[in-house]
């Protein structure tokens, strides 16, 4: 049996199909949950009690939306371009699929272990903006072009203080694998030393999802809903997970980055009986309770001020903060690597 | 043989991609092709083993700069039938513009040979298992040609600047809010509250609708409540915007510029 997932090639095409399924069940089933967890968690912080009708504490609410979402028309309008209006939402919900390829759940447990890891989470995630683009342009529709123009100024415009946040954690590791990444954190998680770090990266994630108090994209106030203002059925449905999903994955390289991976706070005895990925699933668990705690403590930020906090205070901020990690490690002597 | 077959479809989706991006009808097509060009020549990278070139291509080319391009083409009001009109004008200029560059490339081909000195700089890249073309291509850009790179940043900070200041332009309508001082406003700065009779009006009370040059105080200098400004406002004005009771000689932002 081993024999034929190690050494043949059809065993080992097998694998990786059964790899990948081990690793987007879970994280489909997560993002069914996670939408009634928002409405959940949301409901106890405004003292309402959210969606309690279908089965026991409203369980069944992840699937009765899904079936409900199934069921309905797909509607296309008229001078849309038919083509890039169906893409742009599969596009988006693929790449939030496909980066999970890297995450390591636990020490080796990824099912690709590049060198490049990192880099390739960051290519994924700048890839998102083109759904929303592609959606805004192809609806036809002005809310919608609005609202894919500001998505692409908004991710643009985070992610280089992400790229930045990414540079200084990778000074102190040494290398781009998300394995060496965890394992340099053994001693200390890097949300430590580097906490103002931590916390720009984690906002820039919430920009990056396109969240709360960061959601112009979809804006509703003044957009309706934004990018996928023409989208019903399954077509929004795919929008809807695709959004759910980045959130995941930006929680997993939170966790990474910073809370340590699949590493216990400490490694001690009641710590270390707990396998490692239930304390990444922990850590991401406990990001995305994060973003929901945002979303309904904030008020959502205008236009000017999220492009001041982008250009005019994270990417000068992180960029001294990556000058000051250099000088620091190179002047203690502790630069990973060697001068080789 | 898995490899090749690999590379002649990276190769083939790349070079027809690259056909469309010039043969589309529709710029934004044009784009969308560009970018797959892009991906196909990214895993080309992945294949010959540059695996730090192939996720830089994607970051760079396909996560910014075509998302600009994107961004710009989306927004042009392009009239399609008025674009095809002067192509039969056109196309013997852009022939000869062809022409020339396929002979110029030819001519390169013809004559391709490598530096004389690749030998002496080979050592700069040790090729051994372990070591990722990461941290290779990091020593020879970094340790041996730190120079040479800093140099070209500088000539991108240049170019950068320069496009800034050509586009960069003061509207004397804009309304740009000094965060500072927006923060430093106080509710006493800004507000009173009134006991109102029913009926009365603010007016019973000494108090007064709020002229609007009292409330740009956490507006840029020079931006808001300016004499041009107001001109430009003027135009369009129906009326005061916001209504707060204040007495009637608090004019809070007085003192300020």
């Amino acid at each position: 049996m081993a024999d034929f997932f190690f050494h043949t090639t059809l065993g080992q095409l097998l694998l990786i199909v059964l790899e990948s399924l081990a690793v987007l069940v879970p994280l489909l089933l997560g993002v069914a949950y996670l939408t009634l967890a928002e409405r959940k968690v949301m409901a106890a912080m405004q003292l309402r009690k959210g969606p309690n009708v279908n089965g026991p504490f409203g369980v069944l609410q992840a699937f009765a939306d899904a079936i409900k979402m199934l069921t309905k028309e797909t509607v296309i309008p008229s001078g849309a371009n038919r083509m890039l209006f169906l893409f742009a939402p599969f596009l988006t919900f693929s790449l939030a699929m496909i980066a999970w390829a890297v995450i390591p759940t636990g020490n080796g447990l990824a099912i690709a272990n590049i060198n490049v890891g990192i880099l390739y989470l960051l290519a994924i995630s700048s890839l998102g903006v083109y759904g929303m683009l592609i959606a805004g342009w192809a609806s036809n529709s002005k809310y919608a072009f609005l609202g894919g123009l500001r998505s692409a100024a908004q991710m643009v415009s985070y992610e280089v203080s992400i790229g930045l946040v990414i540079v200084s954690v990778l000074l102190a590791v040494g290398s781009l694998n998300l394995n060496d990444i965890v394992l340099a954190q053994r001693h200390v998680w890097f949300c430590l030393p580097m906490f103002p770090m931590f916390i720009v990266f984690f906002i820039s994630a919430l920009a990056e999802t396109n969240r709360a108090p960061f959601d112009l994209p979809e804006g509703e106030s003044e957009l309706v809903a934004g990018f996928f203002v023409e989208y019903s059925a399954l077509a929004f449905g795919l929008f809807f997970l695709g959004e759910y999903a980045n959130m995941f994955l930006m929680s997993g390289m939170v966790s990474i980055l910073f809370l340590g991976g699949w590493l216990p706070p400490l490694a001690i005895a009641p710590f270390t009986w707990i396998p490692g990925p239930l304390w990444l699933i922990a850590k991401i668990l406990f990001c995305l309770f994060v973003f929901i705690w945002v979303r309904a403590t904030f008020p959502r930020y205008r236009y000017d001020q999220l492009m001041r906090l982008g250009w005019k205070v994270f990417l000068p901020f992180s960029l001294a903060w990556m000058v000051l990690t250099a000088g620091f490690l190179m002047v203690t002597g502790l630069l990973p690597g060697g001068a080789g | 043989m898995m490899t090749q077959i690999v590379f002649y479809v990276f190769a083939a989706v790349l070079l027809l991609s690259a056909t469309m991006v010039v043969s589309a009808r529709n710029p934004v097509h044009s784009v969308l092709f560009l970018i797959l060009a892009f991906f196909n020549a990214a895993g080309l990278f992945l294949i010959a083993g540059a695996e730090f070139l192939a996720m830089t291509l994607v970051i760079v080319y396909v996560g910014a700069v075509a998302v600009l391009f994107l961004f710009v083409v989306m927004m042009l009001d392009v009239n399609f039938t008025q674009m095809r009109e002067g192509v039969q004008r056109y196309a013997p200029i852009g022939g000869v513009v062809g022409g020339v560059l396929l002979v110029e490339l030819l001519m390169a081909f013809m004559h391709w040979r490598s530096a004389s000195n690749i030998g002496q700089i080979a050592h700069l890249v040790p090729s051994s298992p372990e070591r990722t073309n990461t941290a290779a291509l990091g020593d020879v850009i970094y340790t041996h040609y730190i120079f040479l790179f800093q140099a070209c940043a500088l000539v991108l900070l240049v170019a950068m600047i320069g496009a800034i200041v050509l586009t960069l332009r003061e509207r004397p309508t804009g309304r740009r809010q000094n965060i500072d001082r927006q923060h430093d406003r106080t509710v006493a700065d800004s507000l009173e509250m009134l006991q109102v009779p029913l009926g009365a009006g603010v007016d019973a009370q000494g108090g007064f609708l709020r002229p609007r040059e009292s409330y740009d105080i956490a507006a840029v200098p020079g931006t808001y409540g300016t004499e041009a400004w107001r001109v430009a406002e003027a135009k369009d004005a129906t009326g005061t915007a916001l209504v707060i009771a204040t007495p009637a000689h608090g004019t809070k932002g007085e003192g300020d510029e």
